[in-house]
């Protein structure tokens, strides 16, 4: 569609005033594409959150071998180390104190971890052994045989917590994806009527614009500007939304809940990429809504 | 038009094969009783309606067979004035006359000058300013023909310019076709009017059950429809 300047500034003027002349029906077409983008929105940031998490366990799998803290430390360690360099597919193997454990275990709460100042004299902890696997596929297996060796109480590879967050992440995908697509099209259908009002109310104008001979893409060119617009005001609500919720929670889970573990991405390039999304869909919504109707009730 | 004929999708023949060559500068009434045809005659005309068959020539387009891309390039060269004005009542007189133009796209400072001019022509430049409402019937069509008039037309055509106008007021609007007719322009206009018809002398074209049945230089209104 070739159009000139000043075209477009009268194009854009006319589908802005019809967005406030339509009143109610801006705001209905508006809001619904602002919840759909909203539940798009969340999904998305929680979506990427879990793959950044799986993908951080997935690169340090490793076998973690706790020993029997009822024997003998020495003749445990020297048994399972023995044993451990037997096996086939190991890349390294660090042992690690109960000592280290604790401050280990200390680093991960941060300035809060004082409070287990208590446990040094105490120290419950056993001592571990850190297998790592040559490659991550192997470590499932490797855990396997190091459980039956002699002295080791309890493996944990870190399986369970993948395969677990891997099953949360494919069911909320689907029920998320059958809610988008029927919000999507809600929105879509409100988009659509509200772009029908505005033509039904400029019949009269639409009339004399083809009988004086206007081309029929400057006729329809309001219509999308209109459509166009609702579905970018209607990303931007949902953008600000999560913005402001976003921070909000990393906040919370980091100051509230101390689950300094819990690694969420940070808020930059997240919210960047969300945005972009939204919009690109709320854009897309816009231009089929107001699609469908200059299609059905524009007669040109 | 050579052969022209129309039937609407619902098996309605409005016209039935009509010849007739309408020269550059010439004034043609169109008249007949209602449903003869000339209404469909008109809309063959800018492309409001397509011919089932024959062939239309206007300005050098191919009518009947343009394109749908293509008719408001037609329509460019056609000025179309109705019986009820179909004006926008929210624009005043001069923004009505400039949409003709904005629409089209024509450069802003072109606009004021040439709808100021049109005004000029059809006396009403001192109400520019007034929305329709505030203006008479008679007024209200001068509008109508000036905004057909802007875009500089080589064809007018008016289907029942007069039909909601008294007697006076149509001479006025009769006189102002007169004049565009003098300045080179071709007027086709249908109408009921047999006063009009007699007393200004122009060339007749009757319509009747979709024929042709009277084609007379200079004629007369004929029956009384």
């Amino acid at each position: 569609m070739p159009i000139n300047k000043q075209a477009l500034g009268r194009h854009i003027r006319e589908g802005t005033r019809s967005l406030f002349r339509n009143g109610w029906m801006t705001v209905a077409s508006v809001s619904a594409v602002a919840i759909t983008l909203l539940i798009v929105g969340v999904f998305l940031t929680f979506a990427f959150n879990v793959n950044h998490i799986v993908s951080s366990i997935e690169n340090d799998v490793e076998v973690k071998a706790y020993l029997d803290v009822t024997v003998d430390r020495n003749t445990a360690k020297q048994h399972v180390e023995a044993e451990l360099k037997k096996l086939d597919g190991v890349e390294q193997i660090t042992f690690i104190t109960k000592e280290e454990g604790l401050k280990n275990f200390k680093a991960k709460f941060g300035e809060k971890g004082d409070l287990l100042n208590s446990l040094e004299k105490d120290n419950f902890l056993p001592d571990s052994f850190v297998v790592k696997a040559e490659t991550p596929q192997k470590t499932e297996e490797l855990g396997q045989k190091i459980k039956t060796i002699k002295y080791v109480k309890k493996i944990n590879t870190g399986g369970d917590t993948t395969k677990k967050l891997f099953a949360v992440t494919s069911l909320v995908r689907t029920v998320g994806l059958v809610f988008v697509i029927g919000l999507g099209f809600t929105a879509i259908f409100l988009i659509s009527n509200t772009i029908k009002i505005t033509i039904m109310a400029r019949q009269n104008e639409i009339e004399i614009m083809k009988l004086v001979g206007a081309t029929n893409n400057f006729i329809r060119w309001p219509f999308f500007v209109e459509g166009t617009l609702i579905g970018f005001v209607g990303a931007l609500i949902p953008i600000l939304i999560i913005l402001v919720g976003y921070a909000y929670l990393q906040r919370y889970i980091q100051v509230q809940l101390s689950l300094y573990f819990l690694d969420l991405l940070p808020l930059y390039p997240l919210i960047l990429q969300i945005s972009l999304i939204l919009i690109g869909i709320g854009l897309f919504i816009g231009v089929w809504g107001s699609l469908i109707s200059v299609r059905r009730f524009l007669r040109i | 038009m050579q052969n022209v004929g129309k039937t609407y999708a619902n098996g309605t023949v409005a016209l039935h094969a009509i010849n007739v060559e309408i020269g550059a500068g010439e004034f043609v009434y169109v008249v007949g009783p209602s449903g003869a045809g000339k209404s469909t005659f008109i809309k063959l005309m800018y492309r409001e309606e397509k011919a089932s068959l024959g062939e239309i020539f206007i300005n050098g387009f191919h009518v009947h067979q343009l394109q749908e891309k293509d008719i408001p390039f037609l329509r460019r060269g056609i000025g179309v004035v109705f019986q009820d004005f179909k004006l926008l009542p929210r624009l005043t007189v001069f923004e009505n006359v400039a949409f003709a133009l904005e629409v089209i796209e024509t450069d802003p400072q072109e606009i004021k000058s040439k709808v100021m001019e049109v005004l000029e022509l059809v006396g009403l430049a001192n109400k520019a300013r007034n929305l329709p409402s505030q203006l008479s019937g008679g007024e209200q069509q001068r509008v109508a023909v000036a905004r057909a008039l802007v875009n500089r037309p080589s064809l007018v055509i008016a289907d029942e310019p007069t039909g909601n106008l008294d007697p006076d007021t149509s001479d006025d609007i009769m006189n102002l076709f007169a004049e565009i007719n003098q300045n080179g322009t071709t007027v086709v206009m249908a109408t009921h009017n047999k006063e009009i018809v007699n007393s200004m002398k122009n060339r007749v074209i009757a319509f009747e059950g979709g024929h042709i049945v009277r084609d007379e230089l200079k004629g007369e209104y004929g029956y009384a429809y």
